[in-house]
């Protein structure tokens, strides 16, 4: 895998004395990397020297396939991009289509939402720490957490029939009701979840080898995150408290009262922690949910002409036999203009520029991947470090292949 | 604050320093406030926005191209935020197909290199002083620009392709 390279002839402008680099291919496909990513570093040992990443491996083209699919058809291409948490992505595109329609939910739609968001939430950040912990020598605790994300992939497939790539609800709410038994589940996740976090926690938080792998790894300031148009975990774990969910709330999230963990120094430890915490909220999020839930409301907005009618009218009923012949070929009256919407997705501001001609399909969607604007300051994240601490900090940056790529 | 003194605000500002900048200024209403800058001007009225020190734009949200329906025009769209005040807004260029160049960002927000990448890259828009502008997505043997719309995806309700057994 290694190439030694003799530099004498490379043209090497910042370098006076002469000095022997050798190349180091770091993946596509590496089980390191967790996803597809290359990075062509150029190593002094074990000290990287430079790092250049190349990414569009898994590049599919969602825009450009975007701008021929309606609307209900987008939902899917968006599963696709943070495959951790695709209910969050389903929801923000949803959202989107809400807000240049101009149609408000009623509250127990938004509730359940906001449900399925921090469960998403959890299993994204579950998953990204436990790696972490893979990444610095614990297999405990990644085998051990590992079956929570299974039950709430559990509660995904009882609600939409699916457990990674979602396409959860539709526009305008869910389909119909949750059953009973989901709603049992989610009771007993929220239940039984803090047990087994706390037990992660314990393995890890104070764990001294964890502490001096990770402290000091791969650190980024404040502003430096801040000048690379960070946001999510990466961002808070550098001391800057901005979370969409509360300075811009949608689907009614300044109805719950939460905190925003921050951390300091912007290193593998601190984003560890950040994302520890904000478990621990979102669980707080998903209880005050369930307890405020407003009982006897429809899950779905009165947009007869945008959400499909149930299917006993369909059958019986001429209007909703239209309505749902034109939803289904995508001949939705869809206002002209423009839209921004985000959403705190896993990795930060998952963003949805959206631009209306009021066809079919969208003049043009643009999605604002945390991961890809993120992804860049990696390399001078990297730079100095040794070579395991890079391995360590694309972990810890929860950098998706998927969400990267778009 | 409303978007309606935000975009008083900004347009006062933007006049008396820039007075010919402003092609057209528009408001959402469920969105944001939204200006329109000549492209002469747009790298000034960034640099304005963003070290004003009561507007304090220091937060480059999202930066991406476009094609304007009557495919004569790209355009380049930034979203900027001042996080402490919340306040969002969307700025926007546009330039004929011919000479598709705009002054680069990243002098400004250096996270405005990948994200000046990938719409060159799709759109064959150049930032002019872009420290290393070449495609980031797509292969580097591509010689197209895919997101313009005269490369459009395959129209379907073309029959030249009927399949009887899968239907189209």
């Amino acid at each position: 895998m290694a190439k030694k390279e003799n530099n004498t002839t490379a043209k090497m402008s910042d370098q006076t004395e002469e000095k022997e680099y050798s190349t180091l291919n770091l993946g596509p496909t590496h089980p390191a990397t967790h996803g597809i990513f290359q990075n062509i570093l150029k190593m002094d040992g074990e000290i990287i020297h430079e790092a250049t990443p190349t990414v569009g491996y898994i590049h599919r083209a969602f825009e450009k396939l975007a701008e021929r699919r309606p609307y209900n058809q987008i939902t899917p291409l968006t599963d696709r991009m943070n495959y951790c948490s695709s209910p969050i992505n389903n929801m923000g595109w949803h959202m989107t289509v809400e807000k240049l329609c101009g149609i408000t939910l009623p509250k127990r739609a938004q509730y359940m939402r906001v449900i399925l968001m921090e469960l998403a939430r959890i299993s994204d950040h579950l998953i990204c720490n436990s790696v972490i912990g893979v990444d610095t020598g614990a297999m405990t605790g990644f085998l051990y957490i590992f079956q929570w994300r299974e039950k709430i992939y559990d509660i995904y497939e009882d609600i939409c029939g699916s457990r990674l790539t979602t396409n959860i609800g539709r526009i305008g709410g869910f389909e119909k009701e949750w059953p009973a038994e989901t709603w049992k589940k989610i009771q007993s996740f929220v239940d039984n979840y803090p047990k087994a976090l706390q037990e992660f926690a314990n393995l890890l938080e104070r764990n001294k080898i964890f502490m001096d792998r990770t402290i000091n790894c791969g650190p980024i300031s404040a502003e430096m995150a801040l000048n690379y148009s960070f946001t999510g975990p990466n961002l808070r774990a550098a001391g800057v408290d901005y979370d969409v969910r509360v300075t811009t709330p949608y689907s009614s999230y300044e109805d719950f009262k939460f905190d925003i963990p921050v951390g300091i120094s912007g290193d593998t430890y601190d984003r560890f922690m950040v994302r520890q915490h904000e478990m621990w909220q979102s669980l707080e999020i998903i209880k005050q949910a369930i307890k405020n839930i407003p009982k006897d409301e429809p899950v779905r907005a009165d947009v007869p002409d945008i959400f499909l009618p149930p299917k006993e009218e369909v059958y019986n009923n001429m209007e909703a036999l239209i309505y749902h012949f034109k939803i289904v070929m995508g001949e939705m009256d869809v206002p002209k203009g423009e839209v921004y919407h985000a959403v705190e997705g896993g990795n930060g501001e998952l963003g949805f520029y959206l631009i209306s001609d009021g066809g079919r399909t969208p003049f043009r969607l643009h999605f604002r991947r945390p991961c890809f604007i993120y992804y860049q300051a990696y390399p001078e994240m990297i730079k100095g470090s040794m070579l395991s601490d890079a391995i360590l900090t694309m972990s810890s940056m929860n950098v998706i292949a998927g969400e990267l790529d778009a | 604050m409303m978007n309606e003194e935000l975009l008083k605000i900004i347009q006062e500002q933007l006049s008396a320093r820039f007075p010919e900048a402003i092609e057209h200024h528009a408001e959402v209403p469920q969105d944001m406030v939204t200006f329109i800058i000549r492209k002469e001007n747009i790298y000034e009225v960034l640099s304005f926005l963003k070290n004003d020190s009561e507007l304090n734009f220091h937060f480059l949200t999202d930066l991406t191209g476009m094609q304007t329906a009557d495919e004569k025009h790209l355009g380049v769209i930034y979203h900027l935020h001042n996080m402490p005040k919340n306040y969002r807004v969307r700025i926007k260029t546009f330039f004929p197909m011919d000479k598709p160049e705009v002054p680069t960002a990243t002098t400004l927000w250096p996270g405005a290199n990948w994200m000046e990448r990938e719409t060159y890259d799709f759109f064959g828009i150049r930032f002019i002083g872009h420290p290393n502008l070449k495609r980031i997505l797509n292969v580097d043997e591509m010689d197209i620009f895919p997101m313009r719309k005269e490369y459009p995806l395959e129209d379907q309700t073309r029959d030249d392709k009927s399949d009887k057994m899968f239907g189209r």
